[in-house]
């Protein structure tokens, strides 16, 4: 395969996967708003930092209100990372790779594209907002179930997944990140109103409010809250199944190429790091410190792995 | 004459270097003005890809660029002993037709001033005279000075800036000879100075083509035609086409460029 | 039907006959119940849409990706008139290969004084570095896409030679699935030349044209410009249908003497390149320093004998419109024969007589620039204004080399479908030929283009023309 077809699949993927997290985000966010009645910029600034655009932001916007948080993250054209614009670079990648793509995963993306290009042409109305997020969340889960239901179990297939854990993991762990604190487990506010709308929200942004339930009964602390979004293999969008799944991806490539490169090793580590941590070491270790490093290791293998199979020149 | 020559040219870089090619064309010919004893190219720093021939006959190396190298070195050297033909070449002729030689390349597009050099050529009763008065009043008007032009200057650029080294009196030459009709092309090679073993860079001088005698060389800024201190290395329509090196470099940062060149007997 | 007498149609005869290659489509056509077409139509334009077998056009914004649309009407060419058309053209096609060997190597033609030295020395698409170099196989057009217009029972002429990088082909393609997908029926009833073994046939005829060095199975790989590059549906369709990589030239290097694409494996060897960047970007070592869609040093490897590049660079020298005046001299130079194809009746306005007659006819002729395509910068003298007819005057006295011009033809109709049924527009085609060593192969049929406003000739894409489906009848 070319190098930049596998650049192509990461990426494609890469983006995909984040349009599928900034909605999720938005969803949160907007949730919030609605069940709390003082003011809610704070909470919206939290989304655009989560998103990790910022800077871009403050470039257009003094106020973080919903509106222009919202019209930001789903459609603006200078926000690199709007839904739009990252739809737009998934379709740029797919049409880049289209020959490595099936029909089926090409029309799901094409698809995806036209809609969002149709339902993002005129800012959102807050009535308007739970439709569209569906509408996103749902072309983006026909993709994968594309991808999932047609492509063969080849290098093909394992680096769009690899795109695929990468985003997802770096994604999560920002989410960690940006509200660490409220997971800290400060005697003082433990079981307070504040923390458990907090966690709901941060539970929301992953899509596992409900699994989360399932799983844990009532019992929602914080120790119990970030295990399950750090440490649980069951959920999909924890950091663990992400790096398990990558680790699993990345060692498809190795067999099928028979070699194994720096970016292997790298994944390796970081999978073996999550397995032997339990959720009181890492609150010992300090979770800011553990996320902080976490995101950086991904954003290294990311790196390894562009390099090790010659994404670019 | 046998003339040893040592041409060495480095390419000193401040960053490794990602890709880059250089094309060489730095395998002398044998003809009747010279023959090739032996004869070289060495290159460290890289590889050479392949040999190959230009449209012009010149044999060219293709050569890349260590991945990460922080230098190229390329050396070319070897014997050639040179024969006086008076800078006649003669009737010897390649791929390329004589038309060819008539058309204008970028470097030497016509302007006002070369189609005034060219009046007196066109109504020439006596070529080869008007050729050598050409050269001479070339040379007076665009005295040799370095520094002041580039390789990218073109025959007009350095009449109209009166001022020049070889590759524009050789541009010049070809310009007006081709607004006259007769073909016309650029020479790179070498020149023994008799005063020094190390030379300044290597040298370029123009031929025209004559009805009668064929090729016949001019070196504009010497004022002569070449003798048996001259060797050729490529010929061209310009000086893009007969470059001994020329290169392209991919990704960031600078290089510096050393060239060093002996001729001795 | 409002069929101008003037032009020949290719369906209808009188007020309500047909042709006899279309009796079985009008018998097939008339069972149709009324509203099946207009709902066929909308079913085509949304897979078209949905497929993204798009083309970005000049000059508008990069997003701009647009459909060309596509009429569900066939035109359809008996077997016999196809035999004869292929014979002219394989016949062209031969002469331009042997022609371009010549013109770059011997020049045998220009020694005998047929056609003028200035023609070939001061145009621009002539490449002085392939001179003195044959290609491997001596092929230099290893695709052609000759266009041919029709103005009567027994009358084609060849309008130009498309001999760069002709593109197309995957119209002709996807126009015969989208009618198969739409009518399957109609292809039970009415036995049509198949044209889906095109790509197969272009990957044979690439392979056998691989350099001699090449041992075993030749690695072929199609060169684009980019996902932005009007025909890159195209590009990445023709990849895909081979099985060949397409590769842009950042993937590219010279390595081992050979070019070689970067893959997540490291380097690999392409043998033959089916390259879809036109020559000036090529080599920025070689043609325009500055383009970043070439492959650095190209040309000094295929000089050496190791990459077959297709089409071989220079080949515009022959689709040239002044050279194109010279074509019937220029097919009896190397075949011996008389041409079987038609040339259109041509001026060359650089002749003082020529220029006369075109500036005093302005308004009855087509003018064209001797470069030119797409349809840009051309004069369609009878649809011109007053104003436009003096300044396209002003231009050909400026540089009348510049300039060819013809006569403005009566280009044959065929129907094509509209709200109230079926209504004549102006058609040309483009049939899809391949070179190879092993010989010369040609799909029957071809791309038809179609001007959809009514009365108009210019059918190019980029100028609102559309596309049919071309049916060669089996015998």
């Amino acid at each position: 395969m070319l190098g930049k077809t596998a650049g192509g699949l990461f990426w494609m993927f890469r983006f995909l996967e984040r349009a599928e997290n900034t909605a999720r985000l938005v969803e949160a966010g907007f949730r919030i708003a609605l069940t709390r009645s003082q003011d809610t910029s704070s909470e919206w600034e939290s989304v655009v930092t989560t998103a990790g655009v910022c800077d871009d932001y403050s470039r257009k916007h003094t106020d973080h209100n919903a509106a222009n948080t919202i019209d930001f993250l789903l459609r603006d054209k200078d926000n690199p990372s709007s839904v739009y614009s990252v739809i737009k670079a998934a379709r740029d990648n797919a049409r880049l790779v289209r020959t490595a793509l099936t029909v089926e995963v090409w029309t799901a993306v094409n698809d995806h594209w036209m809609t969002m290009q149709e339902l993002l042409k005129k800012p959102i109305r807050e009535t308007d907002l739970p439709r569209v997020l569906d509408v996103i969340r749902s072309q983006s889960s026909l993709v994968r179930g594309a991808l999932h239901g047609t492509m063969l179990r080849n290098d093909i297939y394992d680096f769009a997944r690899i795109g695929t854990f990468i985003e997802r993991a770096d994604n999560v762990a920002r989410i960690i990140d940006v509200k660490y604190y409220t997971l800290l487990p400060s005697v003082s506010l433990v079981g307070s109103s504040l923390d458990n709308v907090q966690w709901e929200t941060i539970l929301r942004s992953v899509s596992a409010h409900r699994a989360f339930r399932w799983l844990d009964e009532e019992d929602m602390t914080a120790a119990s809250v970030a295990q399950f979004l750090i440490l649980d293999p069951r959920l999909p969008r924890s950091l663990m199944f992400s790096m398990k799944g990558l680790v699993e991806n990345m060692n498809h490539l190795a067999e099928e190429y028979g070699t194994r490169h720096a970016c292997h090793d790298h994944a390796d580590q970081m999978l073996q790091g999550l397995r032997k941590r339990t959720i009181a070491s890492i609150f010992d270790e300090g979770l800011h410190e553990f996320i902080t490093a976490f995101i950086q290791d991904n954003n290294a293998l990311g790196l390894l792995i562009e390099r090790d199979y010659q994404f670019y020149g | 004459m046998d003339l040893r020559i040592t041409h060495t040219t480095r390419y000193d870089y401040d960053q490794p270097v990602g890709y880059a090619l250089q094309r060489l064309r730095l395998r002398p010919p044998s003809n009747g003005m010279q023959t090739v004893q032996d004869w070289t190219v060495t290159v460290t720093g890289g590889v050479i890809e392949l040999t190959c021939a230009d449209h012009h006959g010149n044999v060219m190396d293709l050569v890349n660029t260590t991945r990460g190298s922080s230098d190229l070195v390329i050396t070319a050297s070897g014997t050639v002993t040179t024969h006086d033909k008076a800078g006649v070449l003669g009737k010897v002729y390649g791929a390329a037709p004589l038309w060819h030689f008539e058309q204008a390349s970028p470097l030497t597009e016509p302007s006002r001033g070369i189609r005034t050099l060219a009046k007196p050529l066109k109504v020439s009763t006596n070529l080869l005279a008007d050729l050598h008065t050409l050269s001479a009043t070339i040379l007076s008007a665009v005295p040799y000075a370095t520094g002041q032009t580039y390789m990218e200057t073109t025959a007009e650029e350095a009449l109209a800036g009166a001022v020049g080294v070889c590759q524009d009196h050789a541009h010049i030459m070809i310009a007006t000879a081709r607004v006259a009709g007769l073909p016309a092309r650029y020479v790179s090679g070498y020149l023994m100075m008799d005063d020094r073993v190390d030379q300044d860079a290597s040298h370029a001088w123009a031929e025209v083509h004559l009805p009668t005698l064929g090729w016949v060389g001019f070196d504009v800024s010497n004022g002569i035609s070449p003798d048996t201190r001259y060797v050729r290395l490529a010929v061209g329509r310009d000086a893009r086409d007969a470059a001994p090196v020329q290169g392209l470099r991919m990704g960031p940062g600078d290089e510096s460029l050393i060239v060093t060149l002996q001729v001795q007997q | 039907m409002s069929t101008k007498p003037d032009h020949f149609d290719e369906m209808r005869v009188g007020d309500d006959g047909v042709r006899a290659p279309y009796d079985g489509y009008k018998a097939w056509y008339d069972e149709q119940p009324p509203g099946r077409f207009a709902r066929k139509s909308k079913e085509a334009e949304a897979f078209f849409r949905r497929t993204g077998i798009t083309f970005n056009v000049y000059g508008q914004v990069a997003a701009q990706e647009r459909l060309i649309p596509f009429d569900l009407v066939p035109r359809i060419i008996s077997s016999r008139e196809w035999t004869k058309l292929s014979k002219g053209i394989e016949q062209r096609v031969r002469a331009i290969n042997a022609f371009l060997h010549d013109i770059y190597n011997r020049q045998e033609i220009l020694r005998a004084g047929r056609i003028p030295i200035d023609l070939i020395a001061r145009n621009a698409a002539f490449l002085p570095q392939m001179m003195g170099f044959s290609p491997p196989g001596d092929v230099y057009t290893h695709i052609v896409g000759t266009d041919i217009v029709r103005t009567g029972e027994d009358d084609f002429f060849v309008l130009e030679d498309n001999a760069r990088t002709p593109s197309g082909v995957s119209y002709m393609l996807e126009n015969r699935e989208t009618m198969l997908q739409m009518f399957p029926e109609l292809f039970s009833r009415i036995k049509v030349q198949p044209v889906s073994d095109y790509p197969k046939n272009l990957r044979r005829s690439l392979a056998a044209s691989a350099p001699k060095s090449c041992g075993g199975k030749p690695v072929i790989a199609v060169l684009t410009p980019g996902i932005y590059n009007s025909a890159y549906y195209e590009h990445s369709f023709l990849a895909d249908q081979m099985g060949a990589e397409l590769v842009e030239g950042h993937d590219l290097r010279v390595v081992d003497g050979h070019i070689a694409m970067r893959t997540t494996r490291g380097y690999k060897q392409i043998d033959v390149l089916y390259r879809r960047v036109d020559d000036e970007y090529l080599d920025p070592l070689t043609f325009n320093p500055k383009s970043m869609l070439g492959v650095p040093g190209i040309m000094d490897v295929y000089r050496a004998g190791n990459i077959t590049i297709a089409n071989a660079p220079g080949t515009g020298v022959s689709d040239d419109k002044a050279i194109y005046s010279y074509m019937p001299d220029i097919v009896q130079f190397y075949t011996g024969e008389k041409a079987i194809l038609k040339n259109v009746e041509t001026f060359r306005c650089g002749e003082p007589d020529s220029l006369k007659y075109v500036l005093d006819n302005l308004a009855d002729l087509v003018v064209k620039e001797v470069h030119g395509s797409g349809g840009y910068g051309m004069l369609v003298g009878p649809a011109a204004s007053k104003k436009e007819l003096a300044d396209f005057a002003d231009k050909l006295r400026a540089r009348p080399g510049n300039y060819i011009a013809q006569p403005t033809l009566s280009l044959s109709t065929v129907p094509i479908f509209v709200k109230k049924g079926l209504a004549p527009r102006h058609v040309d085609l483009r049939p899809y030929v391949l070179v190879s060593p092993e010989g010369i192969n040609i799909t029957p049929g071809g791309l038809t283009r179609v001007a959809l406003t009514e009365g108009s000739l210019v059918v190019n894409s980029s100028q609102g023309g559309g596309t049919k489906d071309t049916w060669v009848l089996e015998d």
